[in-house]
This record gives C-alpha cells, sequence and structure tokens, in this order.
C-alpha cells in the first residue's frame, strides 16, 4: 500500500520531499502530495519509509489502505 | 532562531584603525562585575585576549554579534528552506500566524531567485542593511540546496552583503566545506545541552541517516554532531556563535556546563535566550506548562558565564523573514508581491556613503561617553541599577513612551552603562491614546529598572511610573544612550550621597511571552 499526505495536517515544510528515493513526493497548491504511482513504501531502500520519519506532524505521512500493497517488479 | 556571519570585513566602509578598534570594542562593551560566581571580569577584554584581531574586524559591524553596532546596522532573514531534521519541543513548525510576529515564524516561503531579489530590494531601500541570514524556520542545513543556491545568487549580485546561517547542528559536519566554500563564516548553531540525558528531555526525535532516533540516543548523536561541526567550523577559522535557550528546571543549571564546553572548542560568543512558551503557541513545552526564565534568572545565568566568554544580550529572537534594524520588522513592506513588481538597482556606493556616516555617528556617540565617564571617574559605589531606554536606534533616546515596542536594559554602575538586555512590550500607544492593561505590562516588564529614559511621555503614564517606583526621565531626549544614562547615573548617585533619597533594591521584571521560540 503506498503512502499518501494527510493535506489537513501538512505544514508544507517541504522536509519530505527531498527524502523520497522515489522522487514520489511533489508540492501542489500548498501542500505535498504523494504519487500512489511511484511509491514503493521505501521497500529496498531504507528500513523505514522517508517520509513518515522525517514528517514534523504525527500522522500526517500515512498508509493509503484504498490502493493495492506495492508489487517489486520482477 | 537567529543568524550571524559575513565575509569581506573591510566591505563596511570603515577605515579606522585597527587598535582604534579594538579599543571601540573594549569601551563600548564596558566592564562588569559578573555575578554568579562572583569574580570582577571584562567581557570584551576575556575575548579578546583569546581572538584574533581579524575576528574583532568582523563582529564589529555585525548587527546581531555586536551590542553596540546593532544600533546602527541592519539585518535581513529570508525564509528559503523550512525543512527540519529535527524536532525542539519549543517549537511548533505548524503554527504561523499572519498577524503575529514571532521568532522562527515565517510567512512568506522564497526560492532562491526570489531571496536573492529581496535581498538587492532591501538593501538598495535600507542602506544600513549589511547581513543576511538564512535562520529556518526549520534548519536551512536540511535543504542544503536551496539554501547555498542562496548564497551564490547573492555573493554574486550583492558582494558586500554578510552571509550567515543558523543551525541546529545535526547536518553540519557534512556541510563545513560549502560553508567555507561560499565565504558564509558566521554560523549560529543552537546548542541546549550537552549532556544527552539532558537532551531526551529537549529533542523527542531527530531523523538522521535516514532513520528517526528518540530518546536518549537521539540527543546523543545530535550533540556529537553539533560539537564536531563546531570544531570543523573554528577549526577553519568560521566563526561560530552558539545560541542556548534558557529551560528552567532542564537545562538551566547545565548551560554553565555548556557554556564550558562551547567555549573550549572556540565558539567566540554565546547566546542565552530565554524559552518563549505559552500553551497558545501549541508547542511540547508551551502545552505541558513548561515556564520560561524571569528576567532576574536570565541575567543571573549570563553573568555567571560571562567570564567565560563574551555573552550576547541584545539578542531579539527576530522572526525567520525579518528585516530591518533589530528590534524593527520592516518586513511588510518587502512581501514578495511587492519585491517582483519592484525595479531595483543596486548602488553599493551610495551603500557604502551611507555606512561612512553611521561610522562617524558612532565615533561621536563613544567620544561623548568617554567624557561622561571621565566625570564619573574617582566616584565609588557599589551601587548598581538597570534602566530602560526607549530608542529606535543609532544609539539615541529617541523613541516617545507610547511607541516603544521595547526597551533597551542598561545597568548603570561606577564602571559606566553596560548594555544587558531588552524588553518587548506592547504598544503602550495604540492610535493615539493609552491603554490602561498595556501600561500594566510594561511596567511588569521593566519591573527591575529604577528608571526609565524616553524621548517623550504623556502625563498619566508619567504617574503611573513614578507611583510603581520608575523614575520617567524625558529630559535627554534624542541625546545619546551612554552618555545620558551615565550622567543621570552620577546625579543619582550625588542625591543618594547627599541622603536626598534612599536607594532600594527594585524586583524582579517579567520576560514577555507573546513569541515563540524556534532556535535551530
Ligand atoms: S514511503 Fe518512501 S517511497 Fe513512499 S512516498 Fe514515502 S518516502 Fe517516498
Ligand atoms: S514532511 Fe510532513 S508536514 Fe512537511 S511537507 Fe511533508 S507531509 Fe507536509
Ligand atoms: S526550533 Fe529549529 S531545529 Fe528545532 S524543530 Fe524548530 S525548526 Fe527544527
Amino acid at each position: 500500500m503506498p503512502f499518501k499526505i494527510i493535506a489537513s495536517q501538512c505544514t508544507s515544510c517541504s522536509a519530505c520531499e527531498p527524502e523520497c528515493p522515489n522522487v514520489a513526493i511533489s508540492e501542489k497548491g500548498g501542500t505535498f502530495v504523494i504519487d500512489p504511482k511511484k511509491c514503493t513504501e521505501c521497500l529496498g531502500y531504507f528500513d523505514e519509509p522517508q517520509c513518515v520519519a522525517v514528517c514534523p506532524v504525527d500522522n500526517t505521512c500515512v498508509v493509503d489502505t484504498s490502493l493495492p500493497r506495492y508489487q517489486a517488479p520482477v | 532562531m537567529d543568524v550571524s556571519a559575513q565575509h569581506d570585513a573591510s566591505s563596511i566602509g570603515h577605515v579606522a584603525e585597527v587598535g582604534e578598534i579594538m579599543q571601540a570594542i573594549a569601551e563600548h562593551k564596558g566592564c562588569g562585575t559578573s555575578g554568579g560566581s562572583g569574580k570582577a571580569s571584562c567581557g570584551s577584554q576575556a575575548g579578546q585576549g583569546d581572538l584574533p584581531t581579524e575576528i574583532w574586524e568582523k563582529v564589529k559591524n555585525h548587527p546581531c554579534y555586536s551590542e553596540e553596532a546593532h544600533h546602527h546596522y541592519a539585518r535581513m532573514h529570508v525564509a528559503v528552506a523550512p525543512a527540519c531534521n529535527i524536532q525542539c519541543n519549543y517549537c511548533n513548525r505548524k503554527y504561523d500566524c499572519a498577524n503575529e510576529s514571532r521568532p522562527g515564524v515565517v510567512s512568506e516561503k522564497l526560492t532562491p531567485e526570489q531571496a536573492a531579489k529581496k535581498v538587492l530590494a532591501v538593501a538598495s531601500t535600507i542602506p544600513q542593511m549589511t547581513v543576511l541570514g538564512i535562520a529556518g524556520p526549520g534548519d536551512p542545513l536540511a535543504n542544503p540546496e536551496k539554501t547555498f543556491k542562496t548564497f551564490e545568487l547573492i555573493s554574486q549580485t550583492a558582494p558586500d552583503i554578510k552571509l550567515c546561517l543558523s543551525t541546529n547542528g545535526l547536518a553540519l559536519p557534512d556541510h563545513v566545506d560549502a560553508i567555507a566554500r561560499f565565504n558564509v563564516d558566521h554560523v549560529t548553531i543552537t546548542i541546549n545541552m550537552v549532556d544527552p540525558e539532558i537532551g531526551a528531555k529537549i529533542y523527542p526525535w531527530i531523523f538522521y541517516k535516514h532513520k528517526r532516533y528518540t530518546g536518549y540516543e537521539a540527543a546523543k548523536i545530535l550533540t556529537d554532531r553539533q560539537l564536531q561541526g563546531l570544531e570543523m567550523l573554528t577549526e577553519r577559522g568560521i566563526l561560530c556563535k552558539i545560541n542556548s535557550v534558557m529551560i528552567p528546571g532542564i537545562n538551566d543549571q547545565h548551560l554553565v556546563e555548556v557554556n564550558r564546553a562551547v567555549k573550549s572548542r572556540g565558539a567566540f560568543l554565546h547566546n542565552i535566550m530565554p524559552l518563549i512558551s505559552s500553551p497558545e503557541h501549541g508547542t511540547v513545552f508551551g502545552l505541558n506548562g513548561q515556564r520560561g526564565p524571569s528576567a532576574q534568572e536570565l541575567k543571573a545565568l549570563q553573568d555567571s558565564c560571562e567570564g567565560e566568554m563574551n555573552m550576547m544580550r541584545h539578542c531579539r529572537q527576530c522572526r525567520a523573514d525579518a528585516v530591518g534594524l533589530l528590534g524593527e520588522d520592516r518586513s511588510a513592506e518587502f512581501t514578495t508581491e511587492k519585491i517582483m513588481a519592484m525595479e531595483v538597482k543596486y548602488d553599493a556606493e551610495t551603500r557604502k556613503a551611507y555606512q561612512e556616516k553611521v561610522e562617524e555617528e558612532r565615533v561621536a556617540k563613544v567620544a561623548a561617553k568617554q567624557e561622561e565617564l571621565a566625570e564619573l571617574a574617582g566616584a565609588s559605589s557599589d551601587i548598581k541599577v538597570l534602566a530602560a531606554v526607549a530608542t529606535k536606534g543609532s544609539g539615541l533616546i529617541n523613541e516617545h513612551f507610547g511607541h516603544a515596542k521595547e526597551f533597551q536594559v542598561y545597568e548603570l554602575s561606577t564602571a559606566g552603562a553596560k548594555f544587558v538586555g531588552h524588553r518587548r512590550v506592547d504598544l503602550y500607544c495604540q492610535g493615539g491614546y493609552g491603554e490602561e492593561d498595556s501600561l500594566e505590562t510594561i511596567i511588569r516588564a521593566i519591573n527591575d529598572c529604577h528608571a526609565v529614559f524616553v524621548a517623550k511621555i504623556g502625563g498619566c503614564p508619567k504617574g503611573d511610573l513614578i507611583k510603581a517606583g520608575i523614575e520617567p526621565v524625558d529630559q535627554y531626549a534624542h541625546e545619546f544612550i551612554e552618555k545620558s544614562a551615565i550622567a543621570w547615573f552620577k546625579a543619582y548617585l550625588d542625591k543618594v550621597n547627599r541622603g536626598e533619597i534612599e536607594h532600594v533594591e527594585r524586583g524582579d521584571a517579567v520576560i514577555r511571552q507573546g513569541a515563540l521560540i524556534s532556535a535551530a
């Protein structure tokens, strides 16, 4: 499941953007959004999702349960 | 957050001999007896003994470093990099309100290109503007590309502007080379502890090497990286100032040890700032009722560290996009919209000519104070009093009591007048009429002072001040602060000696809590 950002909580601090190994995060209309097609949940890169680890507001970068889990390409 | 830096020390247009400058620094810093430890010391001389002349050269015109220079020169901050890699319990990065001027907070985030244009626009409008700082919100080194891109653009277009940087230090060791390359030679590091046990109470987490660390481990990494970064900078001759936030019951005692640790690693100035925390700021400290220090507690700690190194007393805990002289904020004149529409012509010559005039004023001020001090010579008394001054800069008593947004506080003794801090207050006279409540706030803010020097004051507040035991003094309107303060003190001593008045100690004062610290 890819991560998503809860826009109402995002402070637009931009801390997450440069940390994403997949360049999945970008600014849109003042807040930051994750492109679910690009997010790999940081699998294969880091032990923890970088956006979650760096975000100053708890529970702002969260799993998007409405989407299927990320599948590593074969 | 706050700021500091520069590269070309001679760029300011000051042509005095080095000896003269060092003399001037010794003069204006003044000597005093430090409180806590009880040993007599002269802050400036202690510092000077350790510092090479080039460093004093760099410091002398820097509004954030030199207490005396801040009357004459202005700084600005630009906010280009709001990301941060740690969390401090005194910071809430979510909170930004357009109606309130608070340190560390910024309303407008700029691209490096916009920031460079803003710097040019401000420098052309305010010729006293000599220093540009990147101080947040956030940690400039958590977003190094934007920070260094901004420095690069400014050093190309306005090479006479000094650059400075404030950081929490976590990423510092990785960027020391870039800092040196961009001639950023003043760096401020916020160091609140050197003991991870204490650090764990201040920092809930850090983000380091792609991992979030918490507790003791986080604080341990942070302090190691901060001290390593400090050492690396001072080895390269880059000036380092240390900011510490005084948090009563958590690090207040410990800051003496922090002072020793940073001094031994070559930091040249230590700025101990009061914690500012109110529940409405939404910080962890604000919400759990952690109090800030009183004016006396802060001064006692600063005094006890003073024998070790220079203490900075004039910090305003500026907004991250503050513009203008310290204590003044003209950022509203330079919004992105206004700047982008501005036709900017950068005229280094006009700036230089203006700054030369400023230097003349400064020399006159030091000379005037010298004269008055000579009068005081020979007098000996243990009496020390504090006096508050309403000023809008240039080292003059030139502000109306009702218009003062802050008061500068001087300690007067037979050694002279020593600047010891400033007190922010709410405007007494808003829209031309006095408000009772704000007068009470002002009295609380300067309650430890015996006198308040003003350019003008209305009859009503005058009476209330006298009732509170604070003498309003308006006979030195538009004269030099230190000269006047010494003259007044001399007359005060005379009256005490003649038995006309009795000297009584004043109580404590309250530090205004209307601002939120964000001290990367
Ligand atoms: S979980 Fe990792 S890959 Fe997904 S958006 Fe966050 S940082 Fe990027
Ligand atoms: S780190 Fe969190 S608060 Fe900052 S931009 Fe990303 S999602 Fe928003
Ligand atoms: S005070 Fe500065 S270092 Fe601390 S969390 Fe806020 S922005 Fe980051």
